[in-house]
């Protein structure tokens, strides 16, 4: 492995590291501008983390080992995403690790310890938002396990640097199969990161409450790892998306040219970017569905992923 | 993948977005809504028609696209339409098995349809012969729309999409049938909607309403 | 030239009428209509007689021996059908079941459904023959609702419904014909759906394709046909319309989608040189001659019984198809001759009946043969020569598809001979009472005019005492063309 990909490697996790609650912030602010409000300033999340780190934890009488450590395992689940996921280059030394479904397996260990430790102290919250959140998480899995066959079957690997190599050296065109997978991508996006229409972020009510009911208990430094490691999430998803759908401008190759990779970090801010206003978009024109619709919502992600696969095997397009 | 001319890709994708609405027509509650992703068939077979007649140069298919355009999204959505506002048909009760069901269950057709389609597609000669496992299973799943409904317009609208991909399934195996054909079909599906306008109205004054289980009352044994 | 008379007459009966249909005179003007149509169907027959096979309007439409005696079937039950009707629905007009607008429309769609039938007899364009049957059954959609009953419409919305789902298979089929033909004629001229054309080339047909089209064809005008288990809106539609409709779905429209399927299996049977057709004729006949034999058992209304006896003929006539060779190809198109003409007849003397008694529950009415002797008699008759009974044509055409089923199918024939015998007890069973039983009501102050139920009786025991030379030679040939030879 050449200097230059774990240069690539490094850089890709320090920028999520730093820039995952940047997004978050400009995600808020974009809503707010549409919705006509004042946001808050871009750099509030990251204000909110470090006040978080320095507050003394407060826990539950009760509460197990699990409760404690599970934090750290979410963080660093969603941190072993983002080094294998590619983000800025393809040529990263952890390739070999870097299997789709190796992806899909981190984020329901992430999943399942959220949901275990918000469980494991007994409040009715946590117990709520836990089952919500594994029926969200149940149908949402195959979703995204589907959609990434799709992409698999195209470039015939599941390693996701070699689909992106393949996908972003194809010619260009029009493809209903990869476009079907897009929209099922994007469902998955906004039901696993607690998006409207799925669930509201910034809500506490108990009747509409998902993610958020399962952080009810945390305080301190273990609440700031969440909520970092929620931000981590969706960072990792829009570049999943970008690595799956928008795969070009990334310093490809074992051996990448360090001046793609100049260009890389640039082209990806400019990517969230667009992707962080059309998620506001989204967020500020649909309507937040009622729980029990959540399957169907899923439902359909499910079924347009696997659309696509069909017209995919069908139409060879 | 191969890279194919724009137009074959267009025509793939309007193929494609065909299914989507079959199953987009699965999962709608609202009549109106049905009737709307019934006019939006009928553009997408128009627009296809005439894609494929600019590539084969086939006249008449043009005349086949224009009398699609007049008939399935000018004329029959609008009759629709008149109906539910006169009927005052505007929501259909749950489906006999819910939605996320169904739509599993319409995978498994169009998984079937394909598999169905695949001897005939490959000895067909026209390039879009892999439209033929579409129109099976746009068929089929208008069937499962059928059946799955209990208010009549549902089900006719379900019937009338049936006939939409047949007539899809007509023109990716052979470009078409003769024009005689196509304008008999036509005319029958013109007058289909008109008797049945007419029968909705009889049913309504009977019964007060256009549930269907008010007309499951005839048994063997009266 | 005839051939344009034979459509244009109806045509415009159905216009004239839509017009003038509420008039007093209408049912007289409806048995004008159907009179010049059965002068142009037997002027036709004459033709074809003189000049073998007529081909017309750019081979378009084509007459052979097979459907030109099914044309003059359908012109003459039209005729007699008018006939009995201008009474009956005068009679209904009186009770209030009807009313003139809705008159308008009966007639109207009556000479409509007329020509649509004839069309799909005589078209050699396999797509307009589809266009064809969908728009008879569309004519009689409303008919079947003509009284606006519960029940009526129920049976209006099944028959609409299950029949418009099943054609449209049948499209699918026709489709796939049009697909496997135009391989070999090619797509210029539009011969590829001629069915002329397709019989010259059946060998060359791709074969999976024909087997896939036939399936979707025989679900489909078998679903029009009544072949079990597509049966289900055909009792409710005979039997909740009214009763000159009754007659004409059970004794015509049944025949012609058999017509259809008969046509289809000729250019099915040379491309696939396999016995799947027959089979697949074979077991639908088998299945809707028992279902209908034991469903027959469990019925109240008069008119869902013989409708039941319908499904029950059409399935012995698609098994005789199935079977096929000459022998069994004659007894089945004397089968559809004589099942039309007996079955009106049943329908005339059962409708009579329902009208006297007010009522189609069979345990309303009684003792017919003290009220009105013609109705009793001719209702007793008319079973009797449906069931089969020796002199009548029935018994002839049974025992030849008995014989030879019992020669090529042995294993078919007890299951037949069981399900003719328990249909025979039910129908039997039931008619019996009606006809002889006790009734405190008064007997009729005039008779009904029942001439044509004794006209059909007449010519159905005729033909089973002796079938005319020039008839027996038609069928002969008919059978051969069907049979391939």
């Amino acid at each position: 492995m050449s200097a230059t990909a774990w240069l690539t490697q490094f850089l890709e996790v320090l920028a999520a590291l730093a820039a995952a609650p940047l997004f978050v912030g400009w995600v808020t602010q974009c809503r707010a501008w549409l919705q006509n409000k004042s946001a808050p300033s871009l750099l509030q999340p990251y204000r909110t983390i470090r006040k978080l780190f320095h507050k003394d934890a407060v826990l539950a009488e009760h509460a197990s080992p699990l409760f404690r450590f599970a934090p750290y395992v979410v963080f660093g689940a969603m941190v072993c995403m983002t080094a294998i996921i590619p983000s800025m280059g393809t040529g990263l030394p952890f390739s070999g690790a870097a299997d789709a479904i190796a992806l899909v397996g981190l984020l329901a260990t992430a999943r399942v310890f959220m949901a275990l430790a918000a469980m494991d102290v007994g409040t009715a919250f946590g117990s709520l938002g836990a089952r919500r959140e594994m029926m969200v998480g149940f149908l949402a899995e195959p979703a995204l396990l589907m959609v990434i066959f799709v992409a698999a079957l195209i470039s015939s690997s599941t390693a996701l640097p070699a689909i992106t190599d393949s996908l972003a050296t194809q010619p260009r065109g029009l493809y209903p199969s990869l476009a079907f997978t897009a929209v099922a991508f994007l469902l998955v996006l906004l039901a696993e990161n607690a998006r409207i229409p799925v669930d509201n972020p910034a809500t506490h009510l108990e009747l509409t409450m998902i993610h958020e009911a399962m952080l009810l208990e945390y305080s301190a430094r273990h609440l700031a790892l969440m909520e970092w490691a929620s931000a981590l999430k969706l960072f990792n998803y829009a570049c999943i998306g970008f690595a799956l759908f928008v795969p070009w401008g990334l310093a490809t190759g074992a051996a990448p040219d360090p001046v793609a990779l100049l260009t890389a970090l640039p082209l990806l801010a400019v990517k969230l970017a667009v992707a962080g206003a059309g998620l506001a978009v989204i967020e500020t024109v649909s309507a937040k569905l009622r729980v029990f619709r959540a399957p169907e919502f899923l439902a359909a992600a499910f079924m347009l992923a696997v659309l696509g696969l069909l017209v995919h095997l069908l139409l060879g397009a | 993948m191969s890279t194919l001319s724009l137009d074959l890709q267009l025509l793939n994708t309007l193929a494609a977005l065909f299914l989507l609405l079959a199953f987009a027509m699965l999962a709608q509650r609202r009549v109106v809504g049905l009737v709307d992703l019934l006019a939006l068939q009928g553009t997408l077979l128009c627009a296809a028609t005439l894609l494929l007649a600019w590539r084969t140069g086939e006249r008449h298919l043009y005349f086949s696209a224009v009398l699609t355009l007049a008939l399935k999204v000018a004329f029959l959505p609008w009759l629709l339409h008149r109906l539910i506002r006169r009927l005052g048909v505007y929501w259909d009760s749950e489906p006999l098995i819910n939605i996320p069901s169904t739509m599993l269950l319409g995978l498994l057709i169009v998984i079937f349809s394909f598999g169905l389609a695949q001897p005939i597609a490959a000895l067909a000669s026209t390039a879009t012969r892999n439209g033929i496992g579409i129109a099976v299973a746009v068929v089929l799943l208008s069937f499962l729309t059928m059946i799955t409904r209990r208010k009549a317009m549902s089900q006719v609208i379900g019937f009338l999409s049936m006939e939409n991909g047949l007539f899809f399934g007509a023109m990716s195996a052979t470009y078409g049938m003769p024009m005689i054909v196509e304008l008999g079909v036509a005319l029958d599906v013109l007058v289909a909607m008109l008797v049945l306008g007419v029968f909705f109205f009889q049913i309504r004054e009977q019964f007060d309403s256009l549930d269907l289980h008010h007309l499951e009352s005839l048994r063997e044994d009266t | 030239m005839e051939l344009l008379g034979l459509l244009a007459i109806p045509l415009g009966g159905a216009v004239f009428l839509w017009l003038f249909g509420a008039r007093r005179w209408a049912p007289e003007a409806n048995v004008l209509f159907s009179l010049a149509t059965f002068l142009a169907a037997c002027a036709l027959t004459n033709r074809v007689i003189d000049e073998g096979n007529l081909s017309a309007a750019r081979e378009q439409f084509f007459i052979d021996p097979f459907n030109v005696f099914l044309v003059t079937l359908t012109a003459f039950v039209a005729l007699t059908t008018s006939l009995f009707s201008r009474p009956y629905m005068r009679i209904e007009r009186q009770h209030g079941r009807v009313r003139p607008r809705q008159l308008r429309l009966y007639h109207s769609m009556y000479q409509l459904f007329i020509v649509a039938m004839l069309v799909a007899l005589t078209s050699n364009n396999m797509g307009i023959m589809w266009v064809a049957m969908e728009a008879a059954t569309l004519s009689t959609v409303l008919l079947v609702t003509l009284y606006r009953t519960p029940a009526s419409l129920e049976a209006g919305w099944k028959y609409f419904i299950l029949c418009s789902v099943g054609i449209a298979q049948a499209l699918f089929g026709t489709v796939l014909l049009y697909f496997a033909a135009e391989k070999v004629l090619g797509a210029e001229g539009m011969t590829a759906l001629l069915w002329t054309h397709l019989n010259g080339v059946k060998a060359q047909l791709e074969p999976a394709v024909l087997g896939l089209a036939f399936v979707f064809l025989l679900i489909g005008y078998g679903t029009k046909a009544g072949l079990a288990p597509l049966h289900n809106w055909l009792p409710d539609a005979h039997a909740e319309g009214p009763t000159p409709i009754s007659a004409v779905l059970s004794g015509l429209l049944l025949n012609v989608a058999i017509y259809a399927v008969v046509r289809c299996k000729v250019l099915v049977e040379g491309s696939l040189q396999s016995q799947l057709p027959s089979q697949m004729l074979m077991g639908f006949g088998l299945l809707s001659v028992v279902l209908a034999a034991l469903f027959l058992w469990r019925q109240r209304d008069v008119k869902r019984l013989f409708a039941y006896s319908s499904i029950e003929h059409m399935g012995i006539i698609t098994f005789a198809f199935g079977m096929g060779g000459p022998v069994a190809n004659f007894a089945a198109l004397l089968h559809m001759t004589v099942h039309s003409l007996t079955k009106s007849a049943i329908f005339f003397a059962v409708g009579h009946a329902a009208q006297k008694a007010g009522s189609q529950v069979m345990d309303e009415i009684r003792g017919l043969i003290t009220l009105s002797p013609t109705v009793g008699w001719g209702l007793m008759l008319g079973s009797l020569a449906i069931l089969g009974l020796p002199p009548f044509g029935v018994f002839a055409s049974e025992f030849l598809v008995l014989t030879t089923a019992m020669r090529e199918q042995p294993w078919a024939t007890p299951i037949l001979l069981v399900a003719l015998g328990v249909a025979f007890a039910a129908i039997f069973g039931r008619v019996q009472p009606m006809v002889f039983g006790e009734t405190a009501a008064r007997r009729l102050p005039h008779p009904p005019a029942l001439l044509p139920v004794f006209a059909h009786l007449a010519l159905v025991l005729l033909l089973g005492l002796f079938i005319p030379p020039y008839l027996a030679d038609w069928y002969r040939r008919a059978a051969d063309l069907i049979a391939g030879l």
